[in-house]
């Protein structure tokens, strides 16, 4: 009969690993690397090469949970293949229900913040009170101080925001100048409807 | 132009996030100032005005198409949203901004205003990206929670001088001084109490020494007794006498 001998080598950089799992697990929010190797006690050189291990073992398509770099640090979430099932047992309160409304001053606010109130409304055209207050609800913003002395109020997206699209940091959004087309193409559009209304 | 195409013009209804009716109550709202003009959307009125022609033109039950509805009546609501807008604007743009605009020919106003659509234009492209983005992220679970607790702050103490603490130490472990209850409010005895007492008093002995019966009591009882023995005297229920200025208050039952 042929025994097989496992020989388990628990070499450090392994232990650490797990170390940063642990704290990964207890997290609610992403976590720099500085604050892991401060809750690990740990140089930052060992947990940076330690988290690459944590990132090899949770991967997408080889374990139930991810590690993802996300809004600025490290966070676990459900592998996407347990989206359905998730979406069985939990609800996503922040992402529901996010109306085109919500989502073009959480634009003005992401691109342009800090930004207050008042700015927004001019933006948009239309006062974005009640939208804003239910961002801040969300956790998708937050107050982000005032301008000058008895200025408005002003808005920055949370870590939150970043969290939910995805966005290791805001620099991940597209360029503004890319978006919305350009003057010429609005020119063009205008000539065009003119055009139909001379024919 | 005909009237009752200019009506036509006026009244066809609005669903809006801050209204919902004919244009010409919404016109009358924002005119009393009973509705806020910067809480209207007015694209939304010139989308609803546009598939009113649409139904029309489709040949919409009671609907007028263009032409039934005449150029005239057609613009008159464009006028009546030119207004709206410009009203709009005044109230959104600060009274600095709106005069620097005012102060800029037309062109440079023309530009201006192609400048900051074109701003909101990309606003809602981004919009756009980040309703894309959201859907494609819609099968990324995390957990979301309270911030997780920071970490405890070492507060080390600063050096301590050991005779220092030993004095402090020495004033906490003094006798406390006792606790002064001047600033307890009085309770006085109740009046009645004295009355049943000489009233029973002269039943028993028909005649008593006021200071004698009120030696041992307190100033206060000596007061409230004094009190209830000048009620018995005023109902002539006891008669009152004193030898001299000063001297005892003699109380008895019937005349002297």
């Amino acid at each position: 009969m042929t025994r097989t001998h496992l020989f388990v080598i628990d070499n450090p950089a392994d232990e650490l690993a797990r170390t940063l799992e642990g704290l990964l697990v207890v997290a609610s929010s992403p976590l720099s690397l500085d604050e892991l190797a401060q809750a690990a006690a740990e140089p930052l050189e060992r947990v940076e090469a330690a988290i690459g291990l944590v990132g090899e073992r949770l991967r997408e398509g080889r374990s139930g949970i991810v590690l993802e770099q996300v809004a600025g640090g490290y966070a676990l979430r459900a592998s996407r293949g347990a989206a359905q099932a998730c979406a069985r047992l939990v609800e996503r309160p922040v992402q529901r229900g996010l109306s085109a409304a919500a989502l073009e001053t959480l634009s003005i606010i992401a691109y342009l913040g800090p930004v207050s109130r008042p700015e927004i409304t001019r933006i948009r055209g239309i006062v974005s009170d009640a939208i804003v207050a239910g961002l801040v609800e969300r956790g998708l913003i937050e107050e982000a101080g005032r301008a000058r002395d008895g200025g408005a109020l002003q808005y920055r997206t949370a870590p939150l925001f970043e969290r939910v699209f995805g966005l290791t940091d805001l620099s991940e959004l597209p360029r503004l100048d890319d978006l919305g087309g350009t003057q010429e193409e609005l020119r063009g559009r205008i000539e065009a409807v003119a055009d139909m209304g001379a024919g | 132009m005909d009237p009752a195409s200019a009506s036509a013009a006026r009244t066809f209804e609005l669903d809006l996030a801050a209204f919902e009716g004919p244009f010409d109550l919404l016109l009358t709202l924002v005119l009393k100032e009973e509705l806020e003009l910067m809480d209207v959307e007015v694209a939304g009125i010139v989308t609803a005005f546009v598939e009113r022609l649409a139904a029309g033109a489709k040949g919409g039950a009671g609907v007028p198409s263009v032409s039934e509805l005449g150029l005239e009546a057609c613009g008159e609501f464009l006028v009546l949203v030119a207004s709206l807008l410009e009203l709009k604007a005044h109230e959104l743009f600060p009274d600095g901004d709106a005069l620097e605009l005012a102060e800029l020919d037309a062109g440079r106003a023309a530009a201006e205003l192609a400048e900051r659509l074109e701003s909101y234009r990309r606003i809602k492209g981004a919009a756009l990206w980040l309703a894309e983005r959201l859907e494609q992220e819609s099968d990324r679970y995390f957990r979301v929670g309270p911030a997780p607790l920071a970490p405890r702050p070492s507060r080390p103490l600063a050096p301590q001088d050991p005779a220092a603490l030993a004095d402090a130490f020495r004033q906490l472990a003094a006798e406390p001084a006792s606790p002064s209850l001047e600033h307890l409010p009085m309770k006085l005895p109740s009046i009645s109490i004295f009355l049943e007492r000489f009233r029973a008093l002269v039943a028993r002995s028909r005649r008593f020494v006021f200071d004698e019966e009120v030696a041992e009591l307190s100033r206060i009882e000596q007061a409230v007794a004094l009190l209830a023995l000048m009620e018995l005297g005023k109902d002539e229920e006891i008669q009152l006498g004193q030898s001299g200025h000063l001297e005892p208050i003699v109380a008895w039952r019937g005349t002297a």
